[in-house]
């Protein structure tokens, strides 16, 4: 369920790192907990993130929430389907529906972020 | 979730757990959110069929010789008019014209009168109800006794027939009978809290697991799905059906809420006449007013709204609406404002969005 190579935010991100590349997401618990999304609010690219801090929203039927970034960089590129399709991102949240894609600034902030185990029992005490 | 140990739960609560619904604390009642999901949820009741568990809602019953003129005292809407296994909205209300609650009066016979109340008021109707009792009638607390199942939707009919002897076709809309559904006792009401046709059903706790399961049985070839409060919300603020604790409470006045025809003036005393009388006279001061976003975003219980940037009131509720791919919302403005076709801005998350009055129902069943 939790891809290995993914790490993870306590506010429900993941991000999968490819050389100076983080692709950024929310994870299959946040959109269950979120339920229908119909919004999903980006930053645009050229935007500074900063590790921990709101780069955006997601929007459900019942409630608005917000996206930390799990690492800081700039924002490059953002998910162009989701504009139209935010239901994407309860369909296939680890996958097609990341977010944004951001160039790297720190990347030693790796460190703060939970392995798919951790997250997992993370989720699983949660409850 | 540790607080789950204090929160009450419906006779039906083993059944949501092994739908793997969505639970939520909702006023004290652990209660489902969702199933498979809110949209989905609110489209089957408006295209098929949905199947809620509302059990947590309170009944209490007046009885006796004067249960008619108690229920008038109490309520705004004139009690003593229905008709046998007639249904009436009304309002419970303080002496200063603020609601107790929003109930449903059902007449079951000249002498008992069966009232359906808000969940998280239950206790305090029933102490108000009780402590202006001047009348040779009883007030009872009576929720234990029922569970509640609605069955909304085009194919609710269709569904609830094949479990009672009714002729449920016959029965008109805001109207009631006691029968049986599935062979156990059950009052069955013509009413809902969805825009769409359908029914609630009065029935024995004990037996509550078992008509849920055959309701659905009966429902599968007509597309049932199980819904849960999230689905209920939105198709109840589509039809702009109030909500307690959004729309109304105790600061608000039945004129504001735009619930005028549940008062009736002129079937003489009842508690919060005068305060109304009072406030027809000199005009309230803000109007419950629906509106449509203009421009992305979405309005949330609570938001601040602004007309030409002067703070001129607050949404009480505000969703996506499923049914008509809009933005929708219904929100208290002040009077002067309140007209059909004002621009106002929606303050979302400290940005203005721009949002536009309308005409209330947002959506309508065909008939």
């Amino acid at each position: 369920m939790y891809p290995e190579d993914f790490r993870y935010t306590k506010e429900h991100e993941w991000v999968r790192v490819e050389g100076d590349t983080g692709t950024i997401g929310i994870t299959d618990h946040a959109q269950q907990e979120l339920g229908d999304i119909v919004y999903v609010d980006l930053p645009k690219p050229g935007v500074p993130v900063e590790q921990g801090k709101t780069i955006g929203s997601v929007e459900s039927v019942k409630a608005v929430s917000d996206i930390y970034s799990p690492l800081s960089g700039e924002v490059m590129e953002i998910n162009p389907a989701l504009a139209d399709a935010p239901e994407k991102l309860n369909e296939d949240p680890h996958g097609e529906a990341w977010l944004v894609k951001i160039r790297l600034s720190a990347p030693a902030e790796l460190e703060n972020l939970m392995s798919a185990s951790q997250y997992q029992s993370y989720i699983g005490a949660e409850k | 979730m540790a607080a789950a140990a204090s929160l009450r739960a419906t006779p039906l609560h083993s059944v949501h757990c092994a739908l793997r619904a969505k639970l939520v604390d909702f006023g004290g009642w652990e209660m489902p959110l969702q199933y498979s999901g809110i949209v989905e949820e609110h489209q089957a009741v408006r295209t098929a069929v949905g199947l809620f568990d509302v059990s947590h809602m309170g009944e209490i019953e007046l009885r006796g010789p004067e249960a008619g003129k108690l229920a008038d005292f109490v309520s705004t809407n004139h009690a003593q008019k229905l008709k046998s296994e007639q249904v009436q909205y009304s309002a419970l209300l303080y002496t200063h014209g603020g609601f107790v609650d929003d109930i449903l009066v059902h007449k079951v016979a000249e002498d008992h009168y069966f009232l359906c109340v808000n969940a998280s008021n239950q206790e305090k109707d029933f102490e108000h109800i009780r402590q202006l009792n001047r009348f040779d009638a009883r007030v009872e607390f009576t929720s234990e006794r029922y569970a509640q199942l609605a069955i909304q939707g085009p194919h609710a009919l269709a569904v609830l027939q094949k479990l009672t002897p009714t002729n449920l076709a016959a029965m008109r809309y805001y109207w009631f009978t006691d029968s049986e559904v599935a062979g156990a006792p059950a009052r069955i009401a013509r009413t809902g809290y969805t825009g769409e046709d359908g029914f609630e059903i009065y029935i024995p706790p004990a037996e509550a697991e078992r008509i849920w399961n055959e309701v659905f049985e009966a429902g599968v070839e007509y597309g049932i799905r199980p819904c849960g409060l999230g689905a209920r919300n939105t198709l109840r603020l589509e039809a702009a059906m109030a909500l307690y604790g959004h729309e109304i409470d105790a600061s608000i006045s039945p004129w504001e809420a735009g619930l005028d025809w549940i008062v009736k003036l002129e079937k003489g005393e009842f508690t919060g006449r005068d305060a109304l009388l009072r406030q027809k006279q000199v005009g309230v001061k803000r109007k419950l007013v629906g509106f449509e976003m203009r421009e992305r975003g979405i309005a949330r219980d609570g938001y601040e709204v602004y007309v030409d940037g002067v703070p001129a009131g607050w949404v009480t509720s505000g969703s996506p609406a499923p049914t008509l791919h809009k933005n929708i919302g219904l929100c208290y403005l002040s009077s002067d404002h309140a007209q059909i076709g004002r621009v106002i801005q929606i303050m979302v998350r400290s940005q203005p969005v721009e949002a536009v009055t309308v005409e209330t129902p947002f959506y309508k069943r065909a008939r």
